[in-house]
């Protein structure tokens, strides 16, 4: 409830004039506050889990029988194919977004990222993206090319669905570019006096390796969508074996991107449970600098394994051998952090709230799936395995049991400090076993129905082939996740509806967020930090004695204050809402559907994107 | 109650950074390390391609090496000129700013038409887009080029323009530098492609 | 501040009560594990990578189940540890809430776990290599050579050296390595036929046989080898061998469009005196119908109509003389050899699903490039009958 000083002069130039409102519906539209924004990422990416979720169970009821026609061939190649691209464009690196964006900033002692409008332009960008795709279902058809895309199916495909899919990726790409160049300058530029690199936060250090992957690894893709779009609208060779292209040029361009976008999607999570286990066994993260290092070391070798994805393309033993080898080797700093997380555990005062059962679990289910991803490495293995179930199961276990895990961890663990409520812990731990049971009984049979013959991405099996009892257990699981999903949701609306009093440090935790009243104000900090060490709130609360315990540090000691409500952040100024934001991103929008259909509407769409970024540059600063 | 608004400008590039560089200027360098993967993949998808095509023409029937080489010439020499212009508004001289910056992009736009009369040539000698392997790839890598350097031409023209609205002072010459580095960047992606397109000779 | 978080409602509680829920967890896991373990050997399943039936395919096998053991072992020990952890440092109730000993980390462990797994990995490593190499070699000696043709969807097997084409069935010899030749065909961009090293180039003047896009595809009969995929414009191969006599289930492993579920194949293996049999029966011209019969009507149909824009029969010409040229269609000269038809998912000696199928093949199967000819079902029934009576 800060009140901002709000600028007089300068402000009424028309066209120009800055918007003022800091509360309601168009507070919203025009925020540039990373909090806001990091929610706004939360909800939608929330809501595009539910839509996800929603195919994952289609998916299912077809699958749970054999020779079923529930869902026809052709929609059904839409719904897994929409959603692979839900889940992984929509759904995972947003909801990180959403815990990097609020937090980030927060974590090293900042008041906002380095550019709060391009923030905002991130995220109108990605949601227009996402109603962008979705939009196909209404105008000729969803992609149904998998979420892979490859040529030349993905060029071949007569309905309009993969052109959709290669504009509408183009422009989430957009964001996540954007994103990363923002996020990347913050963490780098605008830490809190005293706080060295070596004293961030592993989570800020997750999201620095993870906005560094979508630097390099988001043009790749780019330049193959783009080619894939050529080929489509334009008639081009890129991937046309008759003019001597190759299509597996696609699959090269693909898996460049789309190894470090795993990576992308699941150290986020990492960052967020290696901040929570230490908060619960009240000891410090075992073996920091060990964890960092591994980090940056999976980001490096992350663009060193892609063809694993490719070992039955017929590149040659070389090949295969080479990469199988980079690939035994991205598991040794994976295993090392697992190590450090159990370090962390060891000798601990272990309590169980519901956020450390998600990180508990995630530990335990990314074990499960990081040992499937070893057996793939082990090339002639793969033969077998590739393109089969037990692929989808090493994926989801790594996915689901891994980031979704680790992601609602982080739900439980910031909602105090981002809503001013806690989550109810009994609901939240029905939530967790539900989800937990579920989960597991959807996608362990997964790796035993690989084995047993079944392929990926098939609309039905037969019955002869002995399938049918494990794919009605894992469709039983995958309700008993939506169960759990829908546990989570009451979890919220019960919450919601209590009154907002929450205390700065309700867990007793170690990170600078901790420090500012929950929610934080607008300008996150009365006066910003000086940062003396690692776990730098832990050691504002804590002392050693010489013999090694840990003791109170006396209420008054230096720098304790907790942000109280009452502070008024005068002499504070936060930058300004700005309209141009969304108008840039409906600019780009437009763009989109112009390529499709009409010249016309391209050519409207990057006049408004130009008339953006013009008034973007242009307004008046926060003066 | 003035000094209290201007406190704390937010976005101002005075403010004190942890690595020292102004946010801009470290904004710019990632986006230009990320813009060279770009190119990376598209000048990959050049040069896996070199060969393959079936039908003609191939780059040996069409290519006038001299004529590329003054084309890029007139590139490199925009840089010299961009390099003025930052020059100029560091030491506050905003009518020589103008000059160098038109200069650069004259220049800029000398060597866009120089690519549109080299294609416009190739299109009659039968190279379009769709003709085979070599055309797909290499109008589409000069062409993301070409369209980087018509963006680093508006942004030089926006410059002038501004200036002459007083918004564009000798405090403002970060503003200037970083649409610099950016030509810059744009320049050295043409001599890689230059080389590897043009000078490196291949068979068909 | 120094608020235990056990204030939080409910986790005090339900400890006593959690460590019971575990157990029970653990419990039902490990049954679940067990059954998991003898579903595994399930009977049923005829398409199981882990049974086996040839060289190529145990050489997959014999890695996957070692390094299964090795992933279970740390698997094992790792949960272990985790379960181990979260019980023995629980807070106990009663016990004062006293903030344990910071302990940052341990060097020596560090390096201790790095290079552990290394080494395990580096055993790991070797065996996979060698049999990178070893299932990489083109097989000497004896070897069946059959040049694999993926289309849109459905497989076909050609015999260079022994002069058959024929779909949905590859017929093999035991005891012999089988090198086989994959090759994707189909439609490209601008409907211009893929080009590929499989197919011979087509007689002067005439287009290449094309019908249905050419796609990525994947050939995968997990009994008798791993994978390698069909790329259009690349040529792939992949060596396979059956030890015992026996019906071998595979099917395309690669999304390819609208049936990719629906591109099955069979691997039916012989000893070698069967499979020299099958061969001289393949290589013969087409059965002639007995003049006047229901067949020899479905003879005439199938001259006469669509059909043969298509399909060839072996023995057969066109109005003009010439011998019926395939372009597109699997060829049907021993039909009825065969079980299956149709990408092999339906079955050949069951007169009513191949009337329907007849009847409107796009109904049958999701995007069938065999259109409906709007045959009646008098032309349905003869061609039935012919079919039936190709052997």
């Amino acid at each position: 409830m800060a009140t901002v000083s709000v600028p007089t002069e300068g402000r009424s130039r028309g066209l120009l004039r800055r918007p003022t409102a800091t509360t309601g519906f168009w507070s919203w539209i025009t925020t540039v506050d990373h909090k806001k924004i990091g929610i706004l990422y939360g909800v939608t990416a929330f809501l595009f889990f539910i839509v996800g979720g929603t195919e994952a169970l289609l998916i299912r009821l077809q699958l749970a029988q054999p020779d079923q026609n529930i869902l026809s061939p052709s929609i059904y190649n839409e719904v897994f194919t929409m959603h692979g691209i839900t889940m992984v464009f929509l759904v995972v690196m947003p909801l990180s977004a959403a815990f990097i964006n609020y937090l980030v900033p927060l974590m090293i002692g900042a008041r906002d990222v380095a550019f709060p409008r391009l923030n905002a332009f991130s995220y109108w960008v990605f949601l227009l993206g996402g109603v962008f795709i979705y939009s196909s279902w209404l105008l000729g058809g969803a992609p149904n090319g998998g979420w892979f895309g490859y040529a030349t199916n993905a060029v071949l495909d007569p309905t309009r669905g993969m052109t959709f899919y290669a504009i509408g990726l183009l422009i989430a790409g957009i964001a996540s570019t954007v994103s990363a160049v923002n996020l990347a300058v913050t963490i780098l530029n605008m830490r809190a006096p005293g706080m060295t690199l070596f004293r961030m936060p592993v989570f800020v250090w997750m999201s620095l390796v993870v906005q560094l992957l979508l630097a390099f690894s988001l043009p790749i893709i780019t330049v193959a969508l783009f080619e894939l779009l050529f080929d489509r609208r334009f008639g081009t060779h890129f991937f046309d074996p008759v003019a001597g292209g190759d299509p597996v040029l696609w699959q090269h361009l693909f898996w460049l991107f789309g190894h470090p976008e795993v990576y992308i999607l699941i150290l986020p999570a990492m960052g967020i449970v290696s901040e929570i286990l230490p908060v619960f066994a009240r000891k410090p993260l075992f073996g920091y600098q060990f964890v960092v290092f591994s980090g940056i070391a999976i980001g490096f070798i992350g663009f060193g394994v892609w063809v694993h994805h490719m070992y039955a393309v017929g590149l040659g033993p070389i090949a295969n051998t080479a990469f199988g080898i980079s690939t035994m080797i991205i598991a040794i700093p994976t295993g090392v952090k697992i190590f450090n997380w159990l370090g962390t555990l060891w000798k601990g005062d272990l309590t169980f709230p519901t956020p450390m059962l998600f990180a508990v679990g995630f530990v335990a289910m990314f074990v499960i799936g990081g040992l499937s991803g070893v057996t793939h490495s082990v090339v002639p293995s793969d033969y077998q395995q590739t393109d089969t179930y037990y692929i989808v199961a090493h994926f989801h276990y790594v996915l689901v049991g891994g980031a979704i895990f680790g992601l609602f961890a982080g739900l439980y663990y910031w909602w105090p400090k981002v809503f001013g409520r806690m989550l109810n812990d009994t609901i939240g731990k029905v939530n967790f076993w539900l989800m937990l049971v579920g989960f597991n009984l959807t996608f362990g049979p997964m790796h035993i129905l690989g084995l047993q013959g079944m392929p990926r991405r098939i609309q039905s099996y037969p019955a002869e082939l002995g399938l049918a009892f494990w794919n009605l257990v894992s469709t039983i699981g995958a309700f008993m996740i939506a169960l759990a999903v829908l546990v989570f949701i009451a979890n919220v609306l019960v919450t919601q509806r209590k009154p907002k009093q929450m205390e700065a440090d309700p867990w007793d935790a170690r990170t600078l967020e901790w420090t500012t009243s929950s929610p934080p104000p607008e300008y996150n900090f009365e006066e910003l930090p000086v940062v003396s060490s690692l776990d730098e709130a832990w050691h504002r609360k804590y002392a050693e004695t010489e013999d090694g315990r840990v003791v109170p540090v006396p209420a008054g000691g230096s720098g304790t204050e907790v942000e109280h409500d009452g502070g008024h952040g005068d002499g504070i100024h936060m930058p300004s809402p700005s309209y141009f934001p969304v108008v840039a991103s409906v600019g780009i929008f437009l763009l989109g559907y112009g390529v499709i259909f009409s010249w016309w509407l391209a050519a409207a769409g990057a006049v408004v994107l130009l008339f953006g970024l013009y008034g973007w540059a242009l307004e008046p600063s926060a003066e | 109650m003035q000094d209290r608004l201007t406190v704390h400008t937010y976005e101002s590039e005075h403010e004190a950074t942890s690595t020292g560089l102004p946010n801009t200027k470290l904004a710019m360098w990632l986006f230009l390390a990320s813009d060279c993967l770009l190119f990376g993949a598209l000048i990959t998808s050049y040069v896996v391609y070199r060969g393959r095509s079936v039908v003609p023409p191939y780059p040996k029937d069409v290519f006038d090496i001299p004529y590329t080489s003054v084309s890029s010439f007139v590139l490199l020499a925009s840089s010299l000129t961009m390099v003025l212009a930052l020059a100029a508004i560091q030491r506050g001289d905003l009518p020589r700013m103008r000059l160098w910056l038109l200069a650069t992009a004259m220049l800029g736009l000398t060597f866009v038409g120089g690519q549109v009369y080299e294609f416009t040539t190739f299109y009659d000698e039968g190279l379009s887009l769709t003709t085979n392997v070599f055309g797909t790839t290499f109008y589409v890598l000069t062409g993301f080029h070409g369209t980087h350097v018509a963006i680093g031409i508006l942004m030089l023209l926006s410059l002038v323009w501004l200036s002459f609205s007083g918004k564009i002072q000798q405090k403002d010459s970060m503003t200037v530098e970083l649409v610099g580095l950016y030509w810059h960047f744009v320049d050295i992606v043409w001599i890689v492609i230059f080389t590897i397109v043009y000078l490196i000779p291949t068979g068909p | 501040m120094l608020e235990s978080p056990g204030s939080v409602p409910g986790s005090m509680r339900q400890r006593g009560g959690k460590g019971k829920v575990r157990k029970r967890l653990t419990l039902v896991l490990g049954v679940l594990a067990l059954a998991a373990l003898a579903a595994a050997c399930a009977p049923n399943a005829t398409q199981d990578a882990m049974n086996p039936q040839g060289p190529y395919a145990r050489e997959s096998y014999d890695l996957i189940v070692p390094v299964f053991w090795v992933a279970a072992a740390i698997f094992v020990l790792v949960e272990g540890v985790l379960l181990f952890v979260v019980f023995r440092y629980r807070r106990r109730k009663g016990r004062a809430a006293e903030v344990p000993p910071q302990i940052h980390g341990n060097n020596r462990l560090e390096i201790a776990w790095t290079i552990l797994p290394a080494l395990i990995l580096a055993g790991v490593a070797v065996p996979t290599v060698t049999t990178i190499f070893d299932l990489a070699e083109e097989p000497t000696g004896q070897v069946l050579e059959v040049n694999v043709l993926g289309h849109q969807w459905w497989w076909e097997f050609d015999y260079p050296n022994e002069g058959i084409i024929t779909a949905n069935e590859l017929h093999i010899p035991t005891g012999e390595p089988v090198y086989l030749t994959l090759c994707s065909v189909g439609l490209g961009y601008g409907q211009q036929p893929t080009p590929n090293d499989c197919q011979p180039g087509p007689p002067e003047g005439q287009a290449p046989a094309a019908v249905g896009d050419g796609v990525i595809h994947s050939f995968w009969v997990p009994e008798l080898a791993g994978t390698q995929d069909v790329v259009p414009g690349r040529t792939n191969t992949l060596t396979l061998q059956a030890d015992h006599p026996g019906r071998y289930s595979g099917q395309c492993k690669e999304f390819c469009g609208l049936s990719h579920a629906y591109m099955k194949f069979v691997v039916v293996a012989h000893t070698p005196a069967d499979y020299a049999a099958w061969v001289a029966n393949q290589q013969a011209d087409a059965v002639t119908p007995q003049a006047g019969s229901l067949a020899a009507t479905g003879m005439d149909v199938f001259l006469n109509g669509q059909c043969i824009a298509c399909h060839a029969i072996q023995g057969l010409e066109d109005a003009n003389g010439n011998p019926l040229q395939a372009n597109g269609g699997p060829s049907l000269t021993h039909f009825a050899s065969r079980e299956c038809f149709a990408g092999c998912i339906f079955h050949s000696a069951d007169p009513k699903q191949l009337a329907a199928w007849l009847e409107n093949p796009p109904a049958m199967k999701a995007g069938s490039w065999m259109p409906d000819y709007g045959l009646s079902q008098e032309q349905i029934q003869a061609l039935v009958a012919y079919l039936q009576s190709l052997t």
